[in-house]
């Protein structure tokens, strides 16, 4: 029988982690696909927004504060996080609430990414358990730290093999006035990738640029002040030509597109596994002909390939000579990864070793 | 600054460790000639000298196994270096140490606009990173003041920042991939052109490192397309309360402008009587700037001076060209060459939360009476990165102590108010003994056991980062 275990603060999870023993699988919100058959710690008893500076860009929250919350703290001052987290409740046929943990802990990282940086680059500090129930703390709460072993981004995306998180400080940004999202429609991926990489590589801070594969549909996304966003629209629709079937979509409506590409809506109906694959943008295009995709979103200006393919393939023949990796984010009993490199294989064996003696963190996950 | 006593058996192989070397590499490569090697005696942190038992310049990474497998086998210490800008002594030898030095290394390899990276070698410098595809409007973000001359190699080690990075991010949010060899001789080649970590984040870790991990030769960095345009302006105030709650306004009113930089009245009298820029003779003086089209600028630059009128401004002054730009930063460009003018000095680089600016800039010059040395502040405000800049005469006697006590008050006060000890310069030796005011023991240990791993014999760059106590023991060759 599958036990929980809850905690109310960072002391009594460090308590129980002394004296565990057995393997043990770790939780947010239960928004991802993976299910180890271990007891369960859920984390999201730890929770609770611990500091907020507005005018500091920055937030401190203990790791089991639902990320639903604290966008909604953030909104109230005209902030959000930058990285705009993906939500994949609806494409896993997941529920519950993101957890802020579990953001940085998966280093969830959505459209934004490509100019603003990933979950990883904002988080500032952690606090977290490891595997022998010791408290550690690292990075802190201010932007610029260079103090010691930036431990900080290790942790983050090491999806709890590392350590549990306790607490994270992290920084916002405000949260822009206008938006404007230019859709060409019509173009195959090698058309797309072109539109998306130029329009990234202007001037014109583009921070958002996404092909849905089915559709045939690119779109570029502009933010900012109003004139801004405006000047922009108009300057990058002068460089795309009138040769293109450009239609812009302002505000709200542009708004709603980028929520169905963060939640990855056109794909999330489908069966099969949920797989994500990291190549360089130029190398998009010829993985999804490759992989005969007919469906799915390449965001990243190309260089993130969203897709649903059947069960049981493997990282390694996804990729096949591409340099990147690929995950499947459906695999109930583990994530696996792609690196074959023996020396790098031996170094994240041994440093989650050094944080994780008795092996009881997610074993089987990331391996 | 105390440094471990040189090892006598390593000294005593000095002719054989050169010889084999020597016998290993091209001609050219192993220096142990004491005149050729004092150039390596010191970094930037010049106070520290001490040479070293040879220096090896690589012309490639193949190079660079062939010596640190010959140092790891005969158990020598290794300092990597790269232009030697460090402000921390991040490169400061031991006599008993071998320095490799990447400064020959300084190609570059591939240059990808559309995937928007640069692959280089590390020896080349920041700013000709960018020098490589600014033809083509593109940069590289990251822009430490030392940019003409510090390498990648030196920026990656340290995790360096610079003026512009509220906007861009520091070197870590920049790097891409690296190539790293080990202190065992593996080359390893981590990251790449695609975007985020396969498994776990080791160039996260390995980004700030300072050396200690390995000696990476090759960097793919991001780069961007340039911004259209941008200028500053420049405000003064009456106190430094009032510039803090300015800064604090601009931020919160969704301006994010690429750089806010801050100076106090000591700063602002020395580099005016330096450069002559025409500063105002105020308590604070704010300089931020503003990027984009001319209309972009235009409409960010009336926000921030709206909000800069609500705080009673004693002087406005906004740039509306390239020339009135130029002179803004000249002051600001000019403030260390200024401070040193006045005498010897010691710039620190402790981060405090943003709001703590007023409080930590009064017990500063509470410090500074208590002391007896002047302090003048020059800083990044809009991360909270401070560069206090003690002044002593390096001549008399006591003076460099005293000073030395001064800044370790300081970023001791920096800890205090939720900050940290080193915002963008590293800890290196400089700020190594500080290290558990900020962190527990436990803290250190769990930074340790990543090194262990990487170099279990703790040869590379060892006396650095961690209090030497803590890790004597590893050090001495203890297994962990």
């Amino acid at each position: 029988m599958r036990q929980t275990f809850k905690f109310k603060d960072e002391q009594d999870l460090a308590g129980f982690v002394r004296e565990r023993v057995d393997p043990i699988f770790i939780t947010g919100g239960q928004t991802r696909g993976v299910d180890l058959e271990y007891d369960r710690i859920d984390m999201t008893g730890i929770s609770g927004i611990v500091d907020y500076e507005p005018g500091a860009l920055t937030m401190v929250a203990k790791a089991g504060t639902t990320l639903q919350h604290i966008e909604e703290v953030l909104k109230a001052e005209g902030q959000q996080l930058a990285f705009e987290p993906t939500t994949l409740n609806n494409t896993l046929g997941t529920s519950g609430d993101s957890t802020i943990g579990g953001v940085f802990a998966t280093n969830a990282s959505g459209p934004r990414r490509i100019q603003a940086g990933a979950a990883r680059d904002f988080l500032l500090g952690v606090r977290y358990v490891d595997g022998l129930g010791n408290v550690i703390k690292n990075g802190g709460r201010v932007m610029k730290n260079v103090t010691g072993y930036d431990v900080v981004k290790l942790i983050a995306g090491s999806w709890g093999t590392l350590g549990l998180l306790s607490e994270v400080s992290f920084k916002v940004l405000p949260m822009p006035v206008a938006q404007a999202t230019l859709v060409i429609s019509g173009i195959d991926t090698d058309v797309a990738v072109d539109v998306m990489t130029s329009t990234l590589n202007t001037a014109f801070d583009v921070n958002g640029v996404a092909f849905d594969i089915a559709e045939q549909r690119a779109y570029v996304r502009l933010e900012g002040f109003e004139k801004s966003v405006k000047y922009r629209t108009k300057s990058l629709i002068e460089i795309l030509g009138t040769q293109s079937d450009i239609i812009v979509y302002e505000d709200s409506e542009s708004a709603n597109l980028w929520s169905n590409i963060r939640t990855l809506s056109a794909i999330s109906s489908q069966s099969g596994d949920l797989w994500k694959i990291s190549v360089r943008p130029t190398d998009g295009p010829k993985l999804v002909q490759r992989l005969a995709l007919v469906s799915g979103i390449m965001d990243w200006s190309g260089g993130l390939i969203w897709t649903k393919l059947e069960a049981g393939k493997a990282a390694r023949d996804i990729l096949g000579e591409f340099q990147g990796h690929a995950v499947n984010l459906s695999a109930k009993t583990g994530l696996k990864f792609s690196n074959t490199n023996s020396a790098l294989t031996y170094l994240h064996g041994a440093i989650r070793n050094k944080f994780d003696p008795k092996g009881i963190f997610n074993p089987g996950l990331m391996g | 600054m105390e440094m471990p006593a040189p090892d006598q058996f390593t000294l005593s192989r000095k002719t054989e460790i050169v010889a084999r070397l020597r016998a290993a590499l091209s001609a050219d490569v192993v220096i142990d000639d004491p005149a050729e090697t004092k150039a390596y005696e010191c970094d930037a942190l010049s106070a520290y000298r001490c040479p070293p038992l040879a220096v090896v310049l690589p012309h490639s990474t193949e190079e660079v196994v062939i010596a640190l497998k010959i140092c790891n086998e005969m158990n020598v210490p290794v300092v990597p270096r790269g232009a030697g800008t460090s402000l921390a002594g991040g490169a400061l030898p031991t006599a008993d140490s071998v320095i490799i030095g990447v400064a020959r290394m300084n190609d570059v390899l591939e240059c990808d606009y559309k995937n928007r990276v640069i692959r280089v070698q590390t020896g080349r410098t920041n700013l000709s990173v960018t020098g490589a595809v600014e033809e083509d409007e593109f940069f590289y973000a990251p822009d430490p003041s030392s940019q003409l001359a510090c390498a990648i190699a030196g920026n990656i080690a340290m995790n360096s920042g610079g003026a512009h990075c509220l906007k861009y991010g520091v070197t870590s949010n920049n790097l891409m991939g690296v190539k790293l060899v080990t202190m065992q001789g593996d080359i390893l080649d981590i990251g790449g052109s695609h975007l985020d970590a396969d498994g776990l984040d080791l160039l996260g870790v390995i980004c700030g490192s300072e050396g200690q991990l390995g000696i990476v030769t090759e960097a793919t960095l991001r780069i961007l397309h340039k911004p259209e345009g941008a200028l500053p302006v420049l405000m003064g105030f009456d106190s430094n309360e009032v510039a803090g709650a300015c800064v604090s306004d601009i931020i919160r009113a969704g301006v994010l402008p690429v750089a806010i930089e801050f100076m106090d009245r000591p700063c602002i009298r020395a580099t005016e009587a330096f450069a002559g820029a025409g500063y105002p003779d105020c308590e604070a003086l704010l300089i931020v700037e503003v990027e984009g089209s001319d209309l972009e600028i235009e409409e960010q630059l009336d926000k921030i001076l709206d909000i800069a009128k609500t705080h009673n401004p004693v002087e406005l002054r906004r740039a509306s060209d390239a020339a009135e730009a130029g002179r803004i930063w000249l002051g600001r460009k000019s403030a260390f060459g200024a401070m040193g003018q006045i005498n010897d000095y010691m710039c620190l680089d402790g981060t405090i939360p943003v709001s703590q600016l007023p409080y930590v800039l009064r017990r500063i010059s509470e410090l500074s009476a208590e002391f007896g040395l002047d302090v003048g502040n020059v800083f990044h405000a809009g991360d909270g990165n401070m560069h206090p800049l003690i002044l002593y005469n390096a001549n008399k006697e006591g003076d460099l102590e005293k000073c030395e006590a001064f800044g370790a008050e300081i970023l001791k006060l920096c800890v205090e108010v939720g900050g940290c000890l080193t915002g963008e310069h590293g800890v290196g030796i400089e700020k190594r003994d500080l290290m558990s005011v900020q962190f527990s023991a436990l803290d250190l240990e769990a930074q340790m056991k990543i090194k262990d791993v990487f170099d279990p014999k703790w040869l590379l760059n060892a006396a650095k980062v961690f209090p030497l106590d803590v890790t004597q023991s590893r050090r001495d060759g203890c297994p962990q």
